[in-house]
């Protein structure tokens, strides 16, 4: 894509979070500082990692609601490798990242090969998963000695933490599968139009779980950051992260109908998210008006995406035309 | 003393004229049957009849007084009600709320059931089912059952009118009984019917006076009684040409796919036929024959219950899914191709390649350029009208959409190619092209199945024509002796004989 199309694809988003900048600068004096970026800049990467397997999702028309609780799992299994056996950090961080793929297998062989909807069995997991957190630890909070520190902290030179360029580096190899490779293509047309791409001769099934497996493998990843972030291995950790993650990649411009994304959209709908959330911190906002604005947005962007196919549209206008007399 | 209804010069054009200067006469208390081949009109006027479609022109009079309902509920409320082949009931709720699904009684909000009871007992009086016991779930009883429950509820004391359409195609034996005794009590009360069908047999039992149409026309009304099956596929089939001729090649053609006994479902009921290499077959045969199944199961789009399927070297081969059977060589265009053939909103490149996506990718990394290449040149080849390939293929012409699900599977490069009506929706000059295309491929050797419901269309592209009807084969033709009545008569040969009655209507 050339330079000028990119930038008017991204234009949108980029004034929005632009905006909401400016709005919260102008209402709170310390919200424009450096400590507010390094906030942004640590709370940014889970959320983003998760996002971009999210987008992947709802690209085939799926949608994977266990994701914060499958974050939570990789996490304490993170926890009990570091602490309670001693593990070193590289082992210990697969593992978490295993434990996210395990858990997304499940999700896709479940529901691809029975045929249910992702959404049953993804709220299943979530809260299989969520159990077996609080049994893995005991329902404790494990503190981490240290070991996770270095990725948390800012790397000289550049302002921002080791975790923060690893999620760009996430986001970039995401756009670039989804947008260059034949596995990109093919979840394209899937959530497009199904039953069309498999008389055609392709085969559905595998590339479909494989989009769940690597959601559950990015919430491992993502895992890593937030417990390195928090210091400790909380059970409770990710409650909710699902549909802030929904709401980043709908704000961003995938459709929940699938057949259409883009990972980059995603992230910027991440920084949007964040910065709300953020700003709404900043200005003293209480912690449930916090989640009615969130929660507000959620429905905003869902409905500015409904709107944008014609067959709602038309049957807005229908609904509010005379009725036809019988 | 006018007759019931009374129909003049009715037309109605969707993409094409579906109803050309219709007319027709009901009188009261007849039961009048109403045949024609696939796309004669019959659906149509029924639903123009129910105010499920408004007319495009003419006069419909009921009882003297112009008739043009606008919705089902003003058809009913004048008389005039339908029982549709696929039923309106529903299965969780019971017979009564069933009866009265549309219009329920309640008292402030809440649900009358001693109304609803009654309503319900005096609707299956009317038809024969007194003894069913109103509370049962609906999902509890036959389809024959059900679909006299629906009867029952359409039919209120000022009915004049009942449109049956193939009411008896998913009945058993028994069942049709009882719904002929229905249709006989109904007409004593002075209820007229209008029995849509292609089953000559129950027409010759049931009915008074039997109506043919063709192309949107009314070709000829008779009574029943002085009438026979030969002359009404006459008429059906009409003795038009076909202004086109099929090029054949001559010599002898190896096989290339043999299908043996083949099975599926409930559809195909042991099918077999065989295709050579340069050869294009015809499958004719009226809607719900069992062609579509047929095709899909030779792709293993639904897999076949049992049967042989073996490609030209003689080898059995066994697809367990439309991607199996495409490394096979076989490709399956189909019959919707908006919902079944294409992704619309993307490019016309993308539509294209999917199927060989590989070809254009090293170590999974898409060459676009490549891509574009191969589409540029298929398109090209088969002629295929656009600005760019990378234009989203809901903004071609039908025709040209159609192409592009051929463009696939040429790049696939497969040597048996199965159509499901190819030229569906497509007007007559782009069907041409279609034809061109056609005799292409089979020119390159390749062996092409094509399925349509269009007589003179196949009799223009065929080297040879097989008939199906009711799940089975009825007949082989050729060019030289091939006739439309002859094909016609083939395609109504497996309804025949269903409820027990011979098969001629009369001495003729």
């Amino acid at each position: 894509m050339s330079l000028k199309n990119s930038i008017a694809h991204y234009a949108p988003l980029i004034v929005i979070w632009a905006l909401l900048v400016a709005l919260f600068g102008s209402m709170s004096d310390n919200f424009l500082s450096t400590r507010t970026l390094a906030t942004l800049a640590s709370q940014v990467p889970p959320l983003a990692i998760i996002a971009c397997g999210m987008t992947l999702v709802l690209i085939i028309a799926g949608i994977d609601l266990s994701v914060g609780s499958v974050l939570a799992l990789a996490g304490a299994m993170l926890g009990v490798a570091l602490v309670d056996w001693g593990w070193s950090l590289i082992p210990a961080c697969l593992l978490a990242v295993a434990t996210g793929a395990l858990a997304g297998l499940f999700n896709g062989s479940i529901s691809v090969l029975l045929k249910i909807p992702s959404f049953i069995v993804t709220l299943g997991t979530l809260e299989i998963a969520r159990g077996l957190a609080y049994s893995a630890t005991d329902s404790q909070t494990k503190y981490l000695s240290g070991a996770l520190e270095n990725l948390a902290r800012p790397i000289s030179g550049t302002g921002l933490p080791a975790s923060f360029l690893i999620a760009i580096a996430t986001v970039a190899a995401c756009q670039f599968v989804l947008s260059k490779t034949t596995f990109g293509r093919y979840l394209i047309a899937i959530g497009t139009n199904e039953e069309a791409v498999r008389l055609a001769g392709v085969r559905t099934a595998g590339r479909k779980i494989s989009v769940f497996v690597i959601t559950g493998l990015l919430a491992g990843l993502a895992s890593i950051f937030f417990t390195a972030r928090l210091g400790s291995a909380d059970p409770n950790a990710g409650l909710g992260l699902e549909l802030s993650a929904i709401a980043a990649v709908v704000i961003g411009g995938t459709s929940l109908m699938g057949g259409r994304g883009s990972i980059v959209h995603s992230f910027l709908g991440v920084l949007i998210i964040a910065t709300l959330g953020a700003g709404l911190a900043q200005i003293g906002a209480s912690e449930p008006s916090k989640r009615i604005v969130t929660g507000a947005v959620i429905v905003l962007a869902v409905a500015i995406d409904a709107l944008r196919s014609p067959a709602v549209a038309n049957r807005i206008k229908v609904i509010f035309q005379k009725p036809p007399l019988n | 003393m006018h007759s019931l209804l009374t129909i003049k010069n009715l037309n109605k054009t969707y993409a094409q004229p579906v109803l050309r200067d219709f007319d027709f006469i009901l009188e009261k208390g007849e039961v009048h049957a109403l045949i024609g081949s696939n796309g004669a009109g019959k659906s149509t006027f029924a639903r123009i009849l129910t105010g499920l479609t408004p007319a495009g022109s003419g006069d419909i009079a009921l009882n003297g007084k112009p008739f043009s309902p606008a919705s089902r509920k003003a058809a009913e409320a004048s008389g005039v009600a339908m029982v549709l082949q696929e039923l309106n009931i529903i299965p969780t709720l019971s017979v009564a709320e069933n009866i009265s699904l549309s219009r329920l009684p309640s008292k402030a909000g809440i649900l009358d059931r001693k109304t609803l009871r009654e309503t319900a007992l005096a609707a299956l009086a009317r038809v024969g089912l007194e003894s069913l016991d109103p509370d049962t779930p609906a999902a509890r009883l036959g389809v024959g059952q059900q679909q006299l429950v629906e009867i029952a509820g359409t039919l209120s004391d000022t009915a004049s009118i009942l449109i049956l359409d193939e009411p008896s195609a998913a009945l058993t034996g028994p069942e049709i009984e009882k719904l002929f005794e229905n249709v006989a009590r109904l007409r004593s009360r002075g209820v007229s019917v209008i029995y849509i069908s292609h089953r000559m047999d129950e027409i010759a039992r049931i009915a008074d006076r039997v109506t043919v149409l063709r192309d949107g026309r009314r070709i000829s009304t008779h009574k029943v009684s002085e009438t026979g099956i030969p002359e009404l596929v006459r008429e059906m089939a009409g003795s038009e040409l076909a202004e086109r001729k099929p090029h054949i090649p001559s010599g002898k053609r190896r096989p290339a796919l043999r299908v043996e006994d083949l099975r599926s479902g409930t559809a195909v009921k042991g099918v077999s036929f065989t295709v050579h290499e340069g050869e294009i077959l015809g499958i004719a045969g009226l809607v719900g024959s069992g062609r579509t199944e047929t095709l899909r199961a030779i792709t293993a789009a639904d897999r076949p219950s049992s049967g042989k399927i073996i490609l030209g070297d003689n080898r059995n081969i066994s697809p367990k899914s439309p991607a199996d059977s495409a490394k096979l060589g076989i490709g399956l265009i189909p019959e919707d191709r908006k919902n079944e053939g294409l992704l619309l909103p993307l490019s016309i490149t993308a539509n294209t390649t999917i199927s060989t996506l590989a070809r254009h990718s090293r170590a999974s990394v898409l060459n676009h350029s490549s891509e574009r290449k191969a589409t540029t040149e298929i398109s090209d080849r088969l002629g295929i009208k656009r600005d760019a390939v990378s234009q989203p293929v809901s903004s071609l012409s039908g025709g040209n959409q159609q192409k592009v699900v051929i463009a696939r599977w040429l790049l696939r490069d497969c040597s048996i190619l199965l159509f499901d009506e190819p030229t569906r929706g497509i007007d007559i000059a782009a069907r041409q092209t279609i034809y061109d295309t056609l005799d292409q491929l089979a020119a390159e050797n390749r062996a092409l199945v094509v399925v349509s419901s269009d007589l003179l269309e196949l009799m223009s592209i065929a080297h040879r024509i097989i008939v199906m009807s009711d799940g089975r084969i009825t007949g082989e033709f050729f060019p030289d002796t091939w006739t439309p009545e002859s094909i016609t008569a083939a395609a109504f040969a497996g309804y025949h004989n269903r409820s027990g009655a011979s098969s001629n209507m009369s001495p003729h």
